[in-house]
């Protein structure tokens, strides 16, 4: 194939792709930041402690990060078609993205919160400041760093799983790879593929990288 | 000003505090001493209850902390100033943004907060530098912004856990001229953790000596000073320990007459000088002398010198 019959396939490919990754990146964030919070405020010495809840959430967390996304994927399949109505294209395999990266997520947003030093939580408690608010203004905005390099991190992820959610039906670049790539030996498409994953890739993480230097103020 | 009775604590096994009593009087500044691992901490962070204790109460200006909810301690702690032997400011925040903190947290409104942080700020000698990050400050600007974080609620009471410990020592005074001023000018009623006896003497009026969860001793200065065997005459002046018979005297302020040489020409006694020193404490100056009184009429040498107000310790 010639370059400009790629070139096409490789925009809508990537668009879909980013259509795929951008909704599941948004999900993941709303239902990934609390269980986050959660994590870190409901430990035994947190702000709210309780343990059982907690390690309730933990464990599944944990079943969630165990399975591998192709499997957690197929597993979904009935739950996807409840939701969407649908369990192939771009919109249905946002849900096992969402699902795969949510546990992902939630984890280095504890680590993130963990970060945040103990005697600034105990500062704010003896200025009588409230527990939403110790989230809200020191928690958050003091792990905010870490929370988007942890975010950085999952976008990544996302890419690789969304290529892997393409060769079930879900379109996007890992569909373009499988079909031309791989059923067609179409080594020039792959390589097309390769290539825009890595700028792709390559342009997040430096993005992450400079936001989260910027606002680190250590 | 703060009144804890009867406070125990426990980690565990770890008996951290063991039936503490402490009452710290309006506009004094009052100092914790002791060994690592008395209690010091834990008894500070139980007067704004940080940390619950197991037992006993805590009143601080006339209102009983540990009987109060959440929502009632919370703002009764708006009122307590905390200062932090690590600053403990917030790194996402600009200098003024950490004063203001607490007054955003009062919900008091963004002008009254603008003005109110700008005073502070000055007040502390950090006028002009509200928009610099804590980074960008030294320990010594750094702790300047925790006190005046620390004042912006309008406390009565500031209590600070070794807030110049990790300082050095020109820095170190100048913070302590600062609580010094705070303490003389807004009455401030100052409760300090230290293990410094630099502190205690260059400004405290009274202190409190831990030791294993216990206080041992505590009170004014100038009391504790005229205490025979008090520890922290010994901590203020660490002479020897004396041999069977050597005789310490201790007098407060500058004795008017020579009353060694006094004591020497009526009694006929010979005095040997063995040690001693001058303190000059906030609560005035001490002096300290560790002696050896031979020959003539010793035991009325030392009544003599007990009548003229010194105090006489004889080693046993
Ligand atoms: N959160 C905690 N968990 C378990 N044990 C604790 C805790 N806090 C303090 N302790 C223990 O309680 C005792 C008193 O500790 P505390 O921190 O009050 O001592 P301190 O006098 O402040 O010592 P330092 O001068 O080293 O700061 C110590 O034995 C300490 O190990
Ligand atoms: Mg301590």
């Amino acid at each position: 194939m010639e370059l400009d019959e790629i070139t096409p396939l490789l925009w809508q490919a990537t668009g879909e792709t980013a259509v795929m990754v951008g909704w599941a990146t948004l999900f993941t964030v709303l239902l990934g930041l609390p269980l986050g919070v959660a994590l870190v405020a409901l430990d035994k010495d947190g702000l709210r402690p309780m343990p059982a809840l907690k390690g309730a959430i933990g464990v599944v967390v944990n079943v969630g990060r165990s399975l591998p996304f192709l499997v957690l994927m197929i597993a979904l399949i009935p739950f996807t078609r409840v939701v969407v109505g649908s369990s192939i294209g771009t919109e249905a395999m946002v849900v096992p993205l969402t699902v795969g990266a949510v546990p992902f997520f939630a984890r280095l947003v504890e680590t993130a919160l963990r970060e945040v030093g103990r005697d600034v939580v105990q500062a704010a408690q003896a200025m009588g400041t409230g527990k939403l608010a110790i989230i809200r203004k020191v928690l958050l905005p003091e792990a905010f760093p870490g929370l988007v390099a942890g975010l950085t991190v999952t976008v990544v992820a996302l890419i690789g799983y969304s290529a892997m959610a393409g060769v079930i039906g879900g379109g996007g670049l890992g569909d373009l790879a499988k079909r031309y790539g791989y059923e067609r030996f179409e080594t020039g498409v792959m390589v097309a593929v390769v290539i825009v994953l890595i700028i792709v890739v390559q342009l997040i993480q430096s993005l992450g990288d400079h936001v989260a230097r910027r606002l680190s103020h250590k | 000003m703060i009144e804890a009775s009867g406070l125990r604590k426990l980690y565990g096994q770890t008996v951290a505090l063991d039936g503490v009593d402490l009452a710290v009087r309006q506009g004094e500044i009052f100092g914790v001493l002791g060994q690592s691992g008395a209690g010091k901490s834990t008894l500070l962070r139980c007067v704004n209850l940080l940390e619950r204790p197991d037992s006993g109460t805590v009143t601080v200006a006339g209102r009983e902390l540990t009987k109060l909810g959440e929502r009632e301690l919370n703002q009764a702690r708006q009122r307590i100033g905390m200062v932090h032997q690590h600053f403990a400011l917030l790194a996402s925040r600009t200098v003024a943004g950490n004063v203001a903190f607490p007054l955003e947290v009062m919900g008091v409104g963004r002008r009254e907060r603008d003005q109110r942080v700008a005073e502070l700020l000055e007040l502390v000698g950090l006028g002009g530098r509200g928009k610099d990050h804590p980074r960008q400050l030294s320990g010594g600007q750094k702790q300047r912004v925790g006190i005046a974080r620390a004042l912006a609620g309008r406390p009565e009471v500031l209590l600070s856990d070794e807030a110049t410990s990790a300082l050095d020592p020109g820095t170190t005074e100048s913070i302590l001229g600062l609580l010094k001023s705070l303490n003389r000018e807004l009455g401030l009623t100052i409760l300090l953790i230290t293990h410094e006896m630099n502190v205690v003497k260059s400004i405290c009026d009274s202190v409190a000596i831990m030791e294993n969860g216990r206080i041992r001793e505590s009170g004014g200065i100038g009391e504790l000073i005229r205490t025979p065997g008090s520890r922290l005459t010994r901590e203020i002046f660490p002479l020897p320990e004396p041999a069977a018979g050597h005789i310490t005297l201790t007098f407060t302020g500058h004795p008017e007459e020579p009353v060694i040489s006094e004591v020497v020409r009526k009694f006929d006694v010979d005095v040997n000088i063995l040690g001693g020193a001058i303190e000059e404490l906030a609560a005035g100056s001490v002096g300290r002398l560790r002696v050896d009184l031979a020959g003539g009429e010793r035991d009325n040498a030392l009544t003599y010198l007990r009548e003229r107000g010194l105090l006489v310790e004889v080693a046993g």
